[in-house]
């Protein structure tokens, strides 16, 4: 019997879910058993070939880019969890949501005390992706099935979380498993 | 500081003596005469009341008709709700905009006049209709908005406006309105002749023990919408220990569709205040409030007049009607622009110069409510029925109507009928009969009870007006089978975000997120699992509100749901892409286009 | 004493004296009834409404209704419950609540009701607000306005407790916010770091200057127990 996929992917967040997953130490090794992974940072899959159960989604939507990849895992995976604060409610990408975006831009790339850019120009190449008004979390965007919070989730948390999916069992995570920083 | 500033405000708080418990009506002297309460009239406000400032700002902040910032020497309020809406107001804003070259929102440049939308103003009559400062103005059309405007830039005399006089006391030289009473039918007890004093005597005759038993014979109920018995309410306050007792009538008519109230403060301010008197004498009270909503603030000359000349006749004041010693004044306590303030204990918060914000019950007002005094809060309709009660006997009332609703009821028509305006009739009568006598246009809907009450289709017209049936303040808006049903459902919505105090988190946030969602099902992003979120959260609301307006805020949601549930039902359906389809790709990415001059690479691949 | 009654919380006993409040009489018998806006030793508000029960059926806060005798109170049905998480997301999604740099972090009340209610994510859109201010104007003491929930607690604690009236709410509705007795800033009040009003926001909105994070991940208040087990353990040591 084939083994369940797994994808994953890190949009606008900081890869620290991901480092977060590798955290499981040695019971990747019981991962193996249970899932392959498939598209993912992992072991770097860009493109989706094949149906997945689970698709893990790290970071918020803040660019057209994100929005292009969190379609086709919607597109693509039977379950989407958002894991972290990012893909949750965009956390600490989502400040810059007080702020207008074109105020933003010139912050970062213009009048920022540590900006050095004597062309004054706002890098703008086509293969740049462009942002969003703001940052998105993902369930604004496309449904999500289910939330693992925290920045980032332990590695308890997200072994927990797959382990009852993978068995077809409901995602309950107990009192000290839930937490949001 | 300023010192003339120093010395207006000072000389208004010493009109109220310094009393800090008379803020609202300070807060509107020194806007009158300031134009605005701005930082150092706060501070200034504070050092003579002797209070913190910060208590100042709370309280000025909360009223939409006072301001922090400065304003136009004249604002013109233009009427945002549904049925001026359906009579034209849009095109009336675009020519106010026009004429005076700014937004709503907005003072022109040189600071002379501010343009502003108000929620129902009491006039659904005869909309559209605007307030300019206190002056109203009805009918309006494109014409009459850009005559307003070249009119006030020459004189900004906003009475000057007023080129024709409303029939019966909107003609009186202290009213001086436009206004008129459209009354369509009269009835035998609110409406009817009165003989000044006739009540009063009889009342004063008995023993306060008496005039309860009398209301409560009568089976009056509060004709404000909750039906509470009359004088089972006396009676408790009659029965609550404190130092002092009060009669507050409650004219803070703000529910959208409801105006019969100005009507009656119109034509029958004596037989109210008798009704007031009465109150006082049987509660043992000695001072009575009249709480004026801000925008019947044109009738407030007129109606001290009725007090003064009820004082010279003896029926008001010292030792009234002469036989045992029995005192009682009134005094009008003016709003400042808020819904909330039409809740009986938000009310009486007010009237102690605070924020609108409800208070915590128990104790309810009859046992601690004006300054943590027992107080009686009556609507104006009530008053006016208990004061015909003791003119004509209990008996007499009783019989009108069905027997656990008996009285009329006034009820303020408009919308899609020929025929809008006050009728007065018998407690018990047909939605159907209704709709027939205001010469209804091919109804759909009646939204009984104003914003707060609830939207009923065909199926529902024979049910009737009372308390056992289709209990109503009184407002009653017709609407055609030509009419998007959800429109006037979001104006509720609007509105309600817009009036809640913000005291309690379901109203303040849940309202706020059931106006979303409905703006999402009618812009036709809505999917299925929408219409359950709105009833969830829609039940989740009216269980913990604190008061009645987060009780009842969802009902515009919820009774629609019911009655046109096919409305809804027809404006969502199931996404056909990943994308939600309330996530507005193109909105989200417009800046970001705008500001690199071109479109998406990956999107557009 | 002579007074005492007794009512009963799902189905469970518990006396009371006259002038309790429910949610008195039923902590003080080991039994929690969640409450944010409420601190024991301020005068209850009924902000919130996290604390609503049913009382013989009708929907009343428990912070500020009085126990009376022989009344029926429904504490955790699961209408209850939803209607009370339904009130906590609310509050999540109604301010910026960025937890994971937040110095209240799992002291924090509105984030121990989350976890004890078992919320991954709130079920509402986020709001975003992007109009709130903070004030760092002072030496000793800032205001966080994306993290305040309007419970008022400062404000009835300066009031009542520190006799200052630092604070009110300013504006209404959505629009509501905390305000200082000041034209703007909280350095032209007299507030003060001992202040009691400093010591009971539940959030992260008003807080100490220079003593954040000094309590490591995993002793914090509620790293490992919900927010009400000291309420409860009341009841299991009796």
């Amino acid at each position: 019997m084939s083994k369940p996929k797994i994808a994953t992917t890190s949009m606008c967040g900081c890869f620290g879910c991901h480092m977060s997953i590798l955290d499981i130490d040695e019971r990747i090794l019981d991962l193996i058993e249970l899932v392959d992974f498939h598209k993912s940072p992992v072991d770097d899959i860009k493109e989706f070939t094949d149906r997945c159960a689970v698709g893990l989604i790290e970071g918020g939507v803040s660019n057209d880019e994100n929005v292009h990849v969190l379609q086709s895992f919607r597109e693509n995976c039977d379950m989407l969890i958002a894991v972290g604060g990012c893909a949750i409610n965009g956390d600490i990408p989502s400040m810059r949501n007080k702020v207008p975006l074109r105020e933003c831009l010139d912050e970062a790339y213009l009048h920022g005390p540590t900006v050095h850019n004597p062309d004054g120009l706002i890098p703008n190449d086509p293969e740049i992706p462009l942002l969003l008004d703001r940052v998105y979390p993902c369930n604004e965007v496309v449904k999500i099935d289910a939330f693992l919070p925290g920045c980032p989730p332990s590695a308890d948390t997200i072994w927990t979380a797959l382990v009852a999916v993978l068995n077809g069992e409901p995602l309950e995570l107990p009192y000290e498993l839930i937490k949001y920083d | 500081m300023d010192e003339s500033l120093e010395q207006a405000v000072s000389e208004i708080c010493d009109q109220y003596n310094n009393d800090p418990t008379r803020l609202v009506d300070v807060a509107r002297a020194v806007q009158a005469r300031l134009g605005h309460v701005g930082n150092a009239a706060m501070d200034a406000i504070a050092g003579n009341l002797g209070i913190h400032r910060v208590e100042v700002e709370s309280c000025v902040s909360f009223y939409s008709f006072l301001s922090t910032e400065p304003k136009g020497e004249v604002v013109i309020r233009l009427c945002d709700d549904i049925i001026d809406e359906m009579k034209g107001s849009s095109r009336v804003a675009r020519a106010f905009r026009k004429e005076l070259g700014i937004d709503f929102g907005e003072t022109t440049p040189d600071g002379r006049i501010s343009l502003e939308w108000t929620p129902c103003i009491g006039m659904c009559d005869q909309a559209p209709a605007a307030l300019v400062n206190d002056v109203v103005l009805t009918w309006l059309s494109s014409d009459a908005a850009r005559r307003i405007v070249r009119e006030l830039r020459e004189h900004m005399d906003p009475q000057k406006l007023v080129h024709s006089f409303g029939d019966g006391n909107n003609a009186h030289e202290l009213v001086r309105a436009m206004v008129d009473n459209n009354i369509r039918k009269a009835g035998p007890v609110v409406l009817a002749p009165v003989t000044q004093g006739d009540a009063l005597h009889k009342a004063l005759s008995m023993s306060p023990a008496e005039v309860i038993r009398e209301v409560k014979t009568a089976r009056l109920r509060g004709r404000g919408g909750a039906g509470f018995p009359t004088g089972m309410k006396w009676d408790f306050t009659r029965g609550s220990d404190g130092d002092r007792k009060y009669v507050v009538c409650n004219a803070d008519e703000g529910e959208p569709g409801t105006f019969k109230d100005r009507v009656i403060l119109t034509e029958r301010a004596e037989l109210l205040f008798e009704g007031m008197v009465i109150a006082g004498y049987a509660v043992g009270a000695e001072t009575g409030i009249l709480y004026l909503r801000g925008e019947y603030a044109y009738l407030r000359a007129y109606l001290e007049h009725v007090l003064d000349d009820m004082r010279e006749k003896g029926l008001l004041g010292k030792g009234i009607c002469g036989r045992q010693p029995f005192d009682f004044d009134i005094r009008i306590q003016m709003g400042a622009g808020s819904y909330v303030c039409g809740e009986e204990t938000a009310l009486l918060s007010s009237c102690e110069g605070k924020r609108g914000d409800p208070k915590t019950r128990p104790p309810f007002p009859a046992q601690k409510g004006y300054l943590a005094q027992p107080t009686v809060v009556n609507n104006v309709e009530t008053l006016c029925c208990a004061a015909r009660i003791f003119e004509k006997g209990s008996g007499w009332f009783a019989e009108i109507g069905p027997h656990g609703s008996p009285g009329t009821k006034l009820l303020s028509i408009s919308g899609d009928c020929s025929k809008p305006g006050v009728y007065e009739l018998p407690m018990g009568v047909s939605l159907a009969d209704v709709l027939d006598l205001c010469g209804a246009r091919d109804p759909k809907a009646v939204q009984i009870g104003g914003a707060s009450g609830r939207m009923v289709g065909e199926d529902d017209f024979e049910r009737s007006v009372s308390y056992d049936d289709l209990a109503t303040g009184g407002a009653l808006m017709v609407f055609s089978h030509k009419r998007d049903i959800l429109k006037p459902v979001r104006k509720f919505m609007e509105f309600f975000v817009e009036e809640s105090c913000g005291y309690c988190t379901p109203c303040r946030v849940g309202n706020k997120l059931l106006l979303q969602c409905l703006e999402r099902i009618m812009a036709g992003k809505g999917v299925p699992e929408d219409i359950e979120y709105l009833e969830r959260l829609s039940e989740n609301i009216v269980t913990a509100s604190r008061c009645g307006l987060g009780q009842t805020s969802p009902n515009p949601i919820r009774t629609s749901l019911k009655s046109f549930r096919v409305a809804y039902e027809d404006m969502v359906q199931e996404p056909e892409g990943a994308l939600r389809p309330s996530f507005d790709l193109g909105a989200a990415l417009a800046e970001a286009e705008k500001i690199a001059g071109r479109g998406s690479t990956i999107l557009n691949e | 004493m002579s007074d005492t009654f007794t009512f009963t919380v799902d189905g469970v006993e518990v006396a009371a004296e006259p002038g309790q409040t429910i949610l008195e009489a039923a902590q003080n018998a080991g039994i929690y009834i969640p409450r944010l806006c409420h601190r024991d030793g301020l005068e209850p508000a009924g902000a919130c409404r996290v604390c609503t029960v049913m009382v013989d059926g009708r929907p009343q806060t428990a912070c500020n209704f009085p126990a009376s005798e022989g009344v029926v109170v429904d504490n955790e049905t699961d209408q209850l419950l939803e209607l009370r998480r339904d009130i906590i997301d609310m509050l999540f999604v109604e301010g910026n609540h960025w937890c994971m740099f937040c110095e209240k972090s799992g002291d924090c009340e509105l984030q121990a009701l989350a976890y004890r209610f078992g919320i991954a994510a709130p079920s509402f859109p986020f709001q975003f607000p992007a109009d709130r201010q903070a004030d760092l104007s002072h030496p000793d003491i800032w205001i966080d306005r994306d993290r305040c929930i309007l419970c008022g607690r400062c404000v009835r604690a300066s009031r009542d407790l520190d006799g200052k009236h630092v604070f009110d709410f300013v504006d209404r509705g959505p629009a509501k916010r905390i305000a200082v007795n000041a034209e703007a800033r909280l350095r032209d009040t007299d507030a003060d770091v001992t202040d009691e009003a400093l010591e009971v926001c539940p959030v992260g909105a008003l807080m100490k200057k220079g003593t954040g994070f000094d309590v490591p991940v995993g002793r914090r208040t509620y790293d490992w127990e919900p927010i009400g087990s000291e309420i409860e353990k009341r009841q299991t040591q009796e």
